[in-house]
């Protein structure tokens, strides 16, 4: 029994940056897991390129390397550490992926390396499209009519015998990279083309599309002895033709028999064993809506997104009990951590209603192609839970932090049924709003059964909704109306906006009629064993299961759901602010809705709220727990903003005030502090309408920065640089009025600088300054940093610092601040301050070994700097040199813009780290997955103001062994130097354009920054989605590519004839 | 809408809306306990072995699917109430043939919704079950306390069993079940494998048993406490001597009771579909649907004529026995499953086994 003696010391692989489809889930399982194998002695190496994670956080594991996730890197950290067993199965397809070649090459077996969670052929037989058909024949599991195919021609004869729609699905790739359902020939032809590039086998499967079944998962975990159990299922909302990633999720299935349900769990077992997994598994099936067939769709032979909502939906940890089977311990020796009372080995009843509903990056990216398929496009997802459904999506629609606190689309309202039906017809991310608008006007549930086939279930829910909207308009505010809306979920600011009354107001006459939520604890058993899970979940029910405590608590609020410009650094964190708080001898309660992350483990926290991040949400916890205060300044810019009306409430904001935040935010009040200290900033305004802003544009002089007040993630933010493209941006992108201002800055270009710093009240820390490598205008998320600075000299680093430290003072910061700065022309501009958290505070805490939410934390409840060690000024750098570099997902976003500006794009980012910044440089960009040529032919088109120092770098890739294919413009410039250049036509302007030669696999690289005529860039926009979509590197800024022409003169020799 | 209460021995009163039979002036007095699937209420209503007893579902949306003509465990539903927190108006399936509210009504089972069934179900793990009873709004009190003091009876199992012997006709092995209660899914296992079943009534005597000729023995569940019928135990002896015999839930107790070892109520019981069981032999862990109040208890089985096969891995306790010398064996839970997980229906094929051994 018990764990296999001959492991006692294991390599755990990470899952590497954010992308879409490979997110934060897989910090919570990797973390788990590695924790879960400490707990059993065993000694543990991990290995991520990822620094925003709380796994590569030194005290992890035994050891932690942040390096590029290769087989090369790999290999060297095998080497050295010489571990027994890998174990490839918490860190998504990345990881998995890097084990098979690790074993294929027969690294594993050479260095004596076993496998742990799985057998190669377990993932070769469950990712192979035709050994998983083959396997599913075998043991009699139905799988749809397919065709592996590598060409157009063998799809074709498929789609002949079997008609469409199909489906294509490419082999081996990231939440359906490159795939989709083909509904003719052409579509057929053009979807194979691009599925067969995505995969990394060339090969894609072409299925018989069964779009419009039921989609339903399981989650199954499996020991060596062949014990097996169910954690959880889930039924998808939407049926089968939107990726299960994009779609809206309810736990357990609703609409399920038992039969039904037993059928299903039966196959998931049958299929696990098949397998043979020693761990957590997903089986997807598809369930025909009028009888019992099935086919299994996918199996994912590891711990996944799914799982990690499995885990928070029901309290069961699957990643540490997958780490423990891994190791060869099994189900009914494994201590359920939840009942501490029970084992591991039963399945979880749930007695709440789980919702998840996914978070698309639309917002951000306006151009993009929203509709949803087989190519999952969502950035991070919200839970909310409930005891009824309504309740529960409600909760949900308000955790996704887009501006909606009720299922209503403003965009919707007054819409004919027709355009309703348009829109429902778009199957975008905005369906649900749309059904429930058309329900809302009339649309019977039958018609929209019809155009979605979502079940009769779901809709009469939605009906419900409606009714009780309708019901509040008729009776009005009554206790019992109101308790019926509280009850189905309705938030305060519905009711109070419809009965016109203030929040405040409608909350006191809620509470005097005692229409209050209690909250009931997750359990993983509906309350059959004695349970002290402190997970917690509101709800309008009679008993109140919070376990009272005497302890002092601190409150900190996460950050919701993972989007473009909040990412897992937030929750990082988070996480760092719990532990210090614990530490500290307080309870730490954290509240959030985000399922995938470390801050929702309830073993996180002293208790886990999982709450929407609303005013009344929050405030709904305070009541209840009555802290010493709230932390708002770890959870991005969804807690920040709660600050202000929550301290209207009377609650106590812990950490900089709310008056500060304010000074540092509000614009006016910010010019005035700088002002007062005699600090530069780049010269700016605030307009509230179209001619105000024309005019003093005018007089700020062009190019200036344009955004809206109050945003994160620069966001709506644009250079425009003549009064044409300002109006054009004014109509375009933002609604102006003296409620809704835009501020106006002057554009200066140059070095831009980000300082994170922390203050006690008294003392001024500053761990660490960041160089960016793309001049200011590409904003800071997207920037590649550099840690310490290489370009800027003594006499500009000490200004930065007591810059840093004067405005810190007078900003009153407790707690973390971080600045950015321009150098224009020598002199030091101040761009922004934020009185919170920065994205840069993981990486920036793991290159100085100083663990900055955690000083902060400690410093905000009292414990000054000097007592933690610290001293007032910065911290010297080490030996080391750091690069952050940010990572896209622009692969999986068709029609989004790639070219880099001040509206941010990235969705992860990876760090290296050398003794030489050329080699930290390299190792960087390899982690973030760019193939870098060491020679090669460069396709370049220039911009006419970049021309002259485009010259200088072409100048030095030729001398170490490039080509050029160009523009006639570019192409002249190159040869007049004697630089060797093939000319190509643009866009359409005959068969040899440069499309043609982008596809033509010629090209390595490609450099193209942006011309500000509008038609030449469509041209531009072409060719970067061109290169983005055939996984070529494409570089649209002049400071990137001459990072990387750096990396590649360090690595390479240069090619000179004799002079 | 109309409300009803329900009422506990300990005089805690739930108001809630009549979702089922309307009690109008009546009342409904049964033993409270909770069940946790989050699927399989048609089967749950319609398992005999709730005779007298009102069940809470712990899963808060009931009726999701509405009721179909397959999955019935019985021919019509024996329980004394059920207590939801929502139940649907319809149901959303293919197979829906009406409402979950309308098969309350045409088996005249009384249902309270609105309920904080969490609070009712950490209440029953608390303190055990109790009874409870669901009344009118108007109910007198003094009325609901006297019957709250009445006692649950003793005649279950006689109330729920065939009065006649059936037969279905099979190709296969003929057995006889002892119908203490017997859910269909039993008599579909033992068809599905062939088998030719004669159903019959629980007071069967040897002599009008062995007159079928049988191959093999089940003894079905059943409601209530195996101690109310130790008439039967002797029947048992006797047949376990010739046949091979194979026991569930409340046959399991039986032949427990008639081998020498004991019975006693548990606090609450184990109600539901996820309860895991482990083979001391296999070395391995089923996941078990089950629905038992009584329980076989551990010591007495040492001085018994049996051997502990199954136990299970939450409370420890006793799911399977086996005869040291004889073919006969029993189980706790239901392999039969409906609901619940299909982990143990290799259980029949084992009967099957022996039988041809």
């Amino acid at each position: 029994m018990g764990k296999n003696p001959q492991i006692k010391k294991v390599l755990v692989i990470g899952s590497g940056p954010i992308v879409i489809g490979q997110a934060a889930e897989f910090d919570y399982s990797g973390t788990q897991a590695v924790k879960s194998l400490i707990e059993e002695g065993i000694e543990v190496v991990l290995v991520n390129s990822n620094p925003a994670t709380i796994m590569t956080d030194k005290e992890t594991a035994h050891k932690v390397y942040i390096e590029p996730l290769t087989t090369e890197f790999l290999l060297k950290i095998i080497h050295k550490e010489k571990p027994d067993g890998l174990l490839p199965t918490l860190g998504g397809q990345t990881a998995l992926n890097l084990a098979v070649k690790l074993e294929e090459e027969g690294h594993l077996k050479r260095l004596g390396v076993q496998l742990l969670g799985c057998k190669i052929d377990t993932i070769q037989k469950a990712e192979d499209r035709k050994l998983f058909k083959d396997l599913m024949r075998e043991i009699g599991e139905p799988v749809p009519d397919s065709r592996i195919v590598t060409n157009i021609d063998e799809s074709l004869e498929f789609a002949n015998k079997i008609g469409y729609p199909l489906i294509v699905r490419p082999a081996f790739t990231l939440g359906g990279t490159g795939g989709g359902i083909a509904l003719s020939e052409k579509e057929l032809i053009h979807i194979t083309n691009s599925g067969i590039a995505a995969s990394p086998i060339g090969q894609c499967l072409i299925e018989r599309s069964i779009a419009g079944f039921k989609e339903v998962e399981y989650e199954v975990i499996r020991d060596r002895r062949d014990n097996c159990i169910i954690v959880c299922n889930m039924e998808n909302i939407d049926p089968v033709g939107v990726h299960t990633g994009d779609s809206i999720v309810v736990a357990p299935s609703q609409t399920l028999s038992d039969k039904e349900y037993q059928l299903l769990r039966s196959s998931a077992l049958k299929i696990i064993r098949a397998l043979k997994i020693e761990g957590g598994c997903n089986v997807q099936y598809a369930m025909d809506p009028h009888s019992f067939q099935y086919y299994v769709i996918e199996v994912n032979p590891r711990v996944s997104r799914s799982s990690a909502l499995a885990s928070k939906a029901t309290g069961y940890p699957i990643a540490k009990i997958a780490a423990k089977i891994a190791i060869g311990m099994t189900l009914d020796e494994i201590i359920n951590p939840v009942t501490k009372k029970t084992f591991a080995c039963f399945e979880p009843a749930l007695d709440y209603v789980i919702f998840k509903i996914p978070r698309f990056p639309f917002d951000k990216f306006v151009t993009a192609n929203r509709r949803l398929g087989t190519q999952m496009k969502a950035t991070g997802e919200v839970m909310a839970i409930g005891r009824n459904l309504e309740e529960s999506l409600l909760k949900a629609v308000r955790s996704l932090e887009v501006g909606l606190y009720h299922l209503e689309l403003p965009s919707l309202k007054g819409k004919s049924i027709a355009e309703i039906t348009e829109k429902i017809l778009k199957q975008d991310d905005e369906r649900l709003f749309a059904v429930a608008e058309g329900l809302r006007q009339g649309m019977t549930a039958e018609s929209i059964n019809e155009l979605t086939k979502i079940d009769f279930f779901f809709l009469r829910k939605i009906q419900n909704i409606i009714k009780t909207e309708k019901l509040l308009l008729e009776k009005g505010k009554t206790p019992e109306t109101i308790r019926q809306a509280k009850r189905q979920g309705f938030s305060d600011i519905y009711l109070s906006k419809l009965f016109q009354e203030p929040e405040s107001d409608f909350y006191q006459w809620r509470k005097k009629h005692g229409i209050m939520p209690v909250f009931k604890m997750v359990d993983t058993c509906a309350g059959e064993f004695e349970s002290t899970t402190p997970y917690y979940y509101s709800t309008f029910e009679s008993q109140d299961e919070v376990l009272e405590s005497t302890k002092q608590k601190v409150i900190v609020l996460g950050s919701g759901p993972i989007r473009i410009g909040q990412g897992i650094e937030f929750d990082y964190a988070t996480v760092h602010a719990i532990d210090a708080i614990r530490s500290m001898g307080y309870e730490a309660i954290v509240i959030n809705n985000n399922p995938e992350t470390v801050s929702t483990d309830f073993n996180i926290s002293d208790r886990l709220y999982f709450e929407p991040l609303t005013v009344e949400d929050v405030f709904n916890v305070v009541e209840r727990e009555k802290p010493i205060g709230v932390i708002v300044q770890f959870g991005g810019q969804t807690a920040i903003n709660l600050a202000e009306p929550l301290s209207k409430r009377g609650v106590k904001i812990l950490g900089t005030s709310v008056d500060d935040i304010d000074r540092a935010e509000n614009r006016k009040r910010f010019e005035e502090l700088l002002r007062g200290l005699d600090i530069a900033q780049p010269l700016g305004c605030t307009v509230t309408s179209v001619d105000e802003a024309v005019e003093k544009s005018a007089h700020l002089g062009f190019p200036v920065i344009v955004r809206p007040s109050y945003v994160l993630g620069g966001r709506a933010m644009e250079i425009v640089y003549n009064e044409d493209e300002l109006l054009d941006y004014m109509k375009r992108a933002v609604q102006i009025n003296p409620e809704h201002p835009v501020l106006i800055d002057r554009y200066m270009i140059g070095r831009e600088m980000e300082v994170d710093a922390i203050c006690d009240g008294e003392t001024v820390f500053i761990p660490g300054i960041m160089e960016h490598i793309e001049k200011a205008g590409v904003h800071s998320g997207d920037s590649i940093a550099v840690y310490p600075p290489q370009t800027v000299s003594k006499d500009i680093l000490d200004r930065l610092s007591a810059t840093t430290l004067t405005i810190t003072k007078a900003l009153n910061i407790k707690g973390l601040v971080n600045l950015q700065f321009v150098i224009y022309q020598g002199d030091v501009f101040v761009i922004e301050v934020n009185p919170r958290a920065s994205r840069t505070v993981p990486f920036l805490s793991k290159v100085t070994g100083v663990q900055m939410a955690k000083v902060a934390t400690k410093a905000l409840l009292g414990e000054s700097l000097i007592k933690q060690g610290l001293f007032h000024g910065t911290l010297e750098p080490k030996d080391d040199i750091a690069v952050k570099v940010p990572v896209f997902s622009f692969a999986k976003l068709s029609d989004v813009e790639i070219a880099l500006g001040p509206e941010m794009k990235s969705t992860g980012e990876v760090m290296g780290k050398d003794k030489v910044f050329e080699k930290a440089l390299h190792k960087a960009f390899v982690a973030a997955g760019m193939i870098i040529p060491d020679s090669g032919t460069i396709l370049a088109t220039i911009n006419d103001l970049d021309k002259e120092e485009a010259l200088k770098l072409f100048k030095r890739f030729y001398s170490v062994g490039f080509d050029f294919v160009a523009t006639a413009g570019t192409a002249k410039l190159l040869r007049d130097e004697g630089i060797q250049v093939k000319t190509v036509d643009k866009i359409g302007q005959s068969e040899n354009d440069i499309l043609k030669e982008i596809k033509s696999g010629r090209i390595s690289l490609i450099i193209n920054t942006i011309s500000k005529s509008k038609n030449v860039e469509s041209d531009g926009f072409k060719m970067r989605r061109c290169a983005v979509e055939r996984g070529l590197l494409c570089l649209t800024s002049l400071d990137t590519t001459e990072a990387l022409l750096k990396t590649i003169e360090r690595s390479t020799y240069t090619m000179e004839p004799l002079a | 809408m109309k409300q009803i209460k329900l009422v506990l021995e300990t005089g805690e009163e739930y108001l809630g809306e009549s979702v089922g039979f309307d009690i109008d002036s009546m009342f409904s007095l049964g033993e409270l306990v909770f069940n946790t699937s989050m699927t399989g209420y048609q089967e749950i209503l319609s398992d005999p072995s709730y005779c007298d007893q009102i069940v809470v579902m712990t899963y808060p949306l009931i009726g999701n699917y509405g009721v179909n003509k397959d999955d019935f465990e019985s021919l019509s539903p024996v329980l004394k109430g059920m207590v939801v927190r929502e139940c649907a108006e319809e149901g959303s399936n293919w197979r829906n043939e009406y409402s979950l509210r309308e098969l309350l009504k045409r088996f005249k089972v009384p249902a309270i919704a609105g309920i904080d069934t969490r609070e009712l179900t950490k209440k029953i793990r608390d303190r055990g079950v109790m009874k409870a009873v669901l009344v009118p709004v108007d109910y007198p009190l003094h009325n609901i306390q006297l019957v709250l003091s009445r006692s649950m009876g003793t005649d279950q199992i006689a109330r729920v069993s065939t009065k006649n012997p059936i037969h279905f006709p099979g190709e296969g092995k003929r057995i006889v079940m002892m119908d203490f209660g017997y859910k269909k899914n039993i008599l579909r296992s033992l068809l599905k494998r062939d088998c030719d079943v004669v159903v019959v009534p629980w007071n069967a005597t040897v002599d009008m048993i062995e007159s079928y000729r049988p191959q093999g023995i089940l003894l079905s569940n059943g409601p209530g406490n195996p101690k109310d019928i130790t008439e039967v135990l002797p029947v048992i002896r006797s047949l376990q001597k010739t046949y091979p015999m194979f026991s569930i839930c409340m046959g399991h107790q039986l032949f427990a009771l008639a081998n020498g070892a004991d019975t006693e109520k548990m606090k609450f019981g184990n109600r539901g579909g996820n309860h895991p069981v482990k083979d001391l032999k296999l070395d391995k862990v089923f996941m078990t649907s089950q629905n038992h109040g009584y329980a076989v208890t551990e010591k007495s089985v040492a001085t018994s004529d049996l051997e502990i096969t199954q136990i299970n891995i939450n409370d420890k306790s006793i799911e399977g026995l086996k005869h040291k010398t004889l073919p006969a064996f029993s189980v706790q839970y239901h392999p039969e499953a409906c609901p619940g997980p299909e982990d143990t229906n290799w259980l029949f094929d084992d009967f099957l086994k022996a039988i041809r051994n």
